[in-house]
């Protein structure tokens, strides 16, 4: 490249100066994205590469340097752990579907002007930035045996003790846990949905109407489809957070079987050390099956995505 | 006066004309009204107990409110004996440092994302999600190990890096959409005037993204501020933060102290709320990804 300069002259020091200017404005979006990815690929891809070799017997600091499967086959063999998983995808899809569908009615009752709507809207993005723990902890004492709903039964006399309230925390069916999932994430799912419909305004509605599309019709062909996208969005987040999240099984859950994410962090905090590689091999089983599902969620997006 | 009675006029006779339309519409209003009560029972059923409890003194089963309220719980918290005041100091700073350095990372990528297309931009898009959906407890158990060996396990530094892996894509998320409706050119002109590179951010450049970076940051503050499991793991219960003592009293008997701390925990959320209010009844999803 030096060569094609000019040796001498005013002519050169443009040239150059063109050439300084291509090669900054090249560098100009790897320069601005470098700091974000060296947190994201250090750290995050870091992480879970580290993990992932972990997961294979990769485990230097006990003096195992060998990569086998054991771990792997470990678990999955392991009853424990199938009910673990069987546990956890019924908290991600009860959860998911039920925040969904509340999410899809209220935001369509939410977007009709009509009196009460704005603080109705307003306390319905109340909790979006409550965090997960207080809500836990609100579940807690609001579904206890000893809870505040317990104590109205007991007061119209439907129960006359603690025990007589159906357990829903701690609880087989993970109701606590569901509970507090969809009411977290019924509002998050709800105000996406809402801003899409906003933004669509009622045009593709009147035209449905004028062609004579009933009510349902409207629903099932014209706004649900309009709406597919941001469901889906959201579902997936929703899914992949009930599905790895830590906090609300570890607080609201049973002991047995427990949820995936408790069940590993309990593998990596066994006293035997030799546990570790059951651990890593069920958080890579977490990671795994969303990741799997991003994936399947790229594709059906590439479908649904409008082409306006 | 005359608009008024066109209305008069115009209104009756839709009505008679849609009336089947109208019969359908007053209970499909019915069933508005009654989402809109349960909507607004639902969302604060949980969080009113809180309330109550943290100032509750005996409350036997099964009254409905507490024979007496007192302050104990909360002067509890305030006392040092609670360790609260340590954890919000920590917590916050851990907090406040995540957030700034999630901005200084994230601003430029949200630039890049929001102002450009390039090659591989759907690449790095999928991978500045990926933290978002990822749990942060299989990436912290793996990288722990490098963490013990540069000794940044059990300390404050190490625990605000890890938060940087959760609140660094709400903040590129927040900037990119902030800069995909930005307007480049006034920094042409700016530069065209003669203002140097600095200037022109300083002066251009930051008063447009300014509220961008505010929402940004709020998110990235409240986000690492909520961090349990990540925080557990790498402080190996040495950096204790709010969260933490919440979850350990949660799991105890005390239920005053453990609602007075949930509300202590609650406050910046309560803060983002009132500051954030004017924008929350209407037409943003700019909040929702608060605390997913």
């Amino acid at each position: 490249m030096e060569k094609s300069i000019p040796a001498s002259g005013i002519i050169s020091k443009t040239l150059r100066f063109e050439m300084f200017d291509e090669l900054r404005e090249r560098l100009h979006v790897p320069m601005l994205l470098l700091p974000a990815m060296v947190v994201i690929i250090v750290l995050f891809m870091g992480g879970l590469i580290m993990g992932l070799m972990q997961s294979f017997g990769y485990l230097p600091m006990i003096g195992k340097t060998d990569f086998n499967l054991n771990g792997y086959i470990n678990i999955l063999t392991d009853e424990s752990f199938l009910q673990s998983l069987a546990v956890t995808s019924w908290i991600g899809f009860a959860s998911t579907i039920t925040a969904t569908i509340l999410a899809i009615v209220t935001a369509l009752v939410l977007r009709q002007s009509m009196r009460g709507k704005r603080i109705t809207t307003f306390i319905y993005q109340l909790n979006v930035p409550v965090p997960h723990i207080v809500g836990a902890i609100g579940i807690i004492f609001l579904f206890s045996q000893s809870g505040l709903l317990s104590r109205c039964t007991t007061q119209f006399g439907l129960t006359q003790a603690p025990a007589d309230f159906p357990p829903m925390i701690y609880d087989k069916y993970s109701i606590g846990i569901i509970m507090e999932y969809v009411w977290k994430t019924m509002a998050f799912t709800g105000v996406i949905l809402l801003a899409v419909l906003q933004g669509l305004g009622e045009d593709y509605e009147d035209v449905a109407r004028t062609l004579g599309a009933n009510g349902w019709q409207r629903l099932r062909y014209v706004i649900i489809p309009l709406l597919m996208p941001g469901i889906l969005r959201s579902s997936i987040l929703v899914f992949a957070f009930a599905f790895g999240a830590f906090e609300i099984p570890f607080l609201l859950g049973q002991r047995y079987p427990r949820a995936l994410p408790v069940l590993s962090y309990e593998y990596y905090h066994d006293v035997d050390l030799g546990f570790r590689q059951e651990a890593m091999a069920t958080s890579m089983i977490i990671a795994g099956l969303i990741t799997i599902l991003i994936l399947i969620y790229m594709k059906l997006t590439e479908t649904y995505v409008r082409s306006d | 006066m005359l608009p008024e009675f066109e209305t008069e006029i115009e209104e009756p006779s839709a009505v008679a004309i849609e009336s089947e339309e109208e019969r359908r519409s007053r209970t499909g209003r019915i069933f508005s009204y009654a989402v809109m009560i349960l909507i607004i029972v639902v969302i604060l059923a949980p969080i009113i107990p809180i309330f109550i409890w943290a100032f509750s003194g005996r409350w036997f089963y099964p009254d409905l409110l507490p024979e007496e309220f007192s302050l104990r719980a909360i002067k509890y918290i305030f006392s040092p004996a609670s360790k609260a005041a340590e954890a919000v100091l920590k917590g916050g700073s851990i907090a406040l440092i995540a957030t700034l350095l999630s901005l200084i990372v994230g601003i430029p990528a949200g630039r890049a994302i929001g102002l450009h297309d390039f090659r591989g931009k759907k690449l790095v898009l999928f991978l500045i999600l990926a933290p978002v959906i990822v749990p942060g407890l299989s990436v912290l158990m793996g990288i722990h190990v490098a963490f013990i060996r540069f000794g940044l396990a059990g300390t404050v530094g190490g625990v605000t890096l890890a938060h940087l892996i959760a609140t660094t894509p709400y903040v590129v998320m927040v900037m990119s959409s902030v800069f995909s409706n930005y307007d480049p050119e006034f920094e042409e002109q700016a530069r065209t005037l003669g203002a140097n590179v600095r200037k022109t951010f300083v002066h251009v450049t930051f008063p447009v993204i300014f509220p961008g970076v505010l929402v940004a940051g709020m998110f990235a503050f409240i986000i690492s501020w909520g961090q349990y499991i990540v925080t557990l793991l790498i402080s190996g219960g040495k950096v204790i933060t709010v969260p933490l003592l919440l979850v350990n009293f949660a799991s105890g008997a005390d239920k005053p102290v453990t609602a007075a701390l949930a509300l202590l925990f609650l406050a910046p959320s309560i803060v983002i709320i009132l500051i954030t209010s004017k924008y929350l009844t209407g037409e943003s999803a700019a909040l929702g990804g608060f605390g997913a």
